[in-house]
């Protein structure tokens, strides 16, 4: 472990530290709603630790909270959370094996797994997973506690715009990825995809039929082929 | 209010399955070897999952379109993203120009 703080420079550590104090103002504001929503405090305490999935446990919450079946509940988390199976076959060999994979496979969220591949090489991104990993879920639970103990202190995270702080994370960490054309068309068809398709399917399936962007690598490398030629 | 029993179940159910999900990937990984090809096939899967949950997270609220204060402010830090700036002063634009939208009453 000492060796992953070696490898991580301090601008990278200053990065994964801005969007750790964005996950805990997050984290504060999900535990003050499940509270104040009537729920037990060890409600959002056990969420976060066994689930750790920041929008999977607003909709569980949400969807309890007003009364709705505790089944469509746990449906509708599952389905958010489904994108780690495909996040975890492409970003698997980070995790190591034995128990490392049994720790590592918990810590996989968004920001561990854009982080990851926003850097060059296999240390540097094994490094930077888990960094952001067990930073995201030791800042997340605590912060979760403080909101569920504290209450109302933070209600409203969209006033500090919170709520676009996060895409821009996951943006600003996907560009690099970007530059290579064929990755670019498939991402741009995936975005396409996911955003006609959200009016139509439940939270959490746009974003896995948008893997059918795929396809548009073909239509990259075509395309770089013909330019080649 | 549902019961402390149903609700811990529930809890239980959503946590397991969420580590199912997790876990799965990594282990069938495991048992396979990649081709070079594969590897960046693999990378580019995970470009566009981030850039589908980019694109819905920053434009959609529930099914419906979020309002224009959000995906102004991330559209503004993916520029500045784009023309190299650094990252914190990315995310703090991107929060700064949704929230002071929204002081000024855009949605």
């Amino acid at each position: 472990m000492r060796s992953i703080w070696r490898t991580l420079d301090p601008r990278l550590a200053r990065d994964i530290g801005l969007v750790l104090l964005a996950v805990g103002i997050v984290g504060i504001s999900f535990g003050a709603i499940t509270v104040s929503s009537g729920f037990p405090l060890w409600l959002p305490m056990l969420l976060s630790l066994l689930v750790f999935g920041g929008a999977s446990q607003f909709i569980f919450i949400g969807i309890v909270a007003s009364g709705g079946n505790p089944i469509a509940a746990v449906l509708a988390g599952l389905l958010i959370n489904a994108r780690h199976l495909p996040f975890g076959f492409a970003i698997g060999d980070l995790l190591g094996r034995g128990w490392q994979r049994v720790i590592g496979a918990h810590l996989m969220i968004d920001e561990s797994v854009a982080f990851a591949l926003a850097q060059r090489d296999l240390v540097q991104r094994k490094a930077v997973y888990w960094t952001c990993g067990v930073g995201l879920f030791v800042c997340w639970n605590i912060a979760v506690v403080i909101g569920a103990v504290a209450g109302t202190a933070v209600s409203d995270t969209a006033a500090f715009g919170l709520d676009a702080a996060f895409p821009a994370v996951l943006l600003a960490l996907v560009l690099p990825a970007l530059k290579d054309p064929q990755t670019r068309y498939a991402a741009l068809a995936g975005a396409v995809i996911a955003l006609a398709t959200t009016p139509l399917l439940p939270a959490g399936l746009p974003v896995l039929v948008a893997l059918f962007g795929m396809f548009a690598l073909r239509l990259g490398r075509e395309r770089s082929e013909r330019v080649a030629a | 209010m549902t019961s402390t029993t149903t609700l811990l179940i529930a809890v239980g159910v959503l946590a397991a399955g969420t580590y199912a999900f997790r876990y799965a990937g990594p282990m069938l990984r495991a048992r396979i070897t990649l081709s070079a090809n594969a590897e960046k096939l693999m990378t580019a899967a995970t470009a566009v999952l981030l850039a589908a949950l980019v694109a819905t997270v920053a434009l959609t609220e529930g099914q419906e379109f979020a309002g224009w204060a959000r995906p102004a402010g991330v559209l503004t830090g993916g520029v500045l993203a784009w023309r190299k700036a650094p990252f914190v002063l990315v995310v703090l634009v991107a929060a700064g120009v949704a929230a002071g939208l929204r002081a000024v009453g855009v949605p």
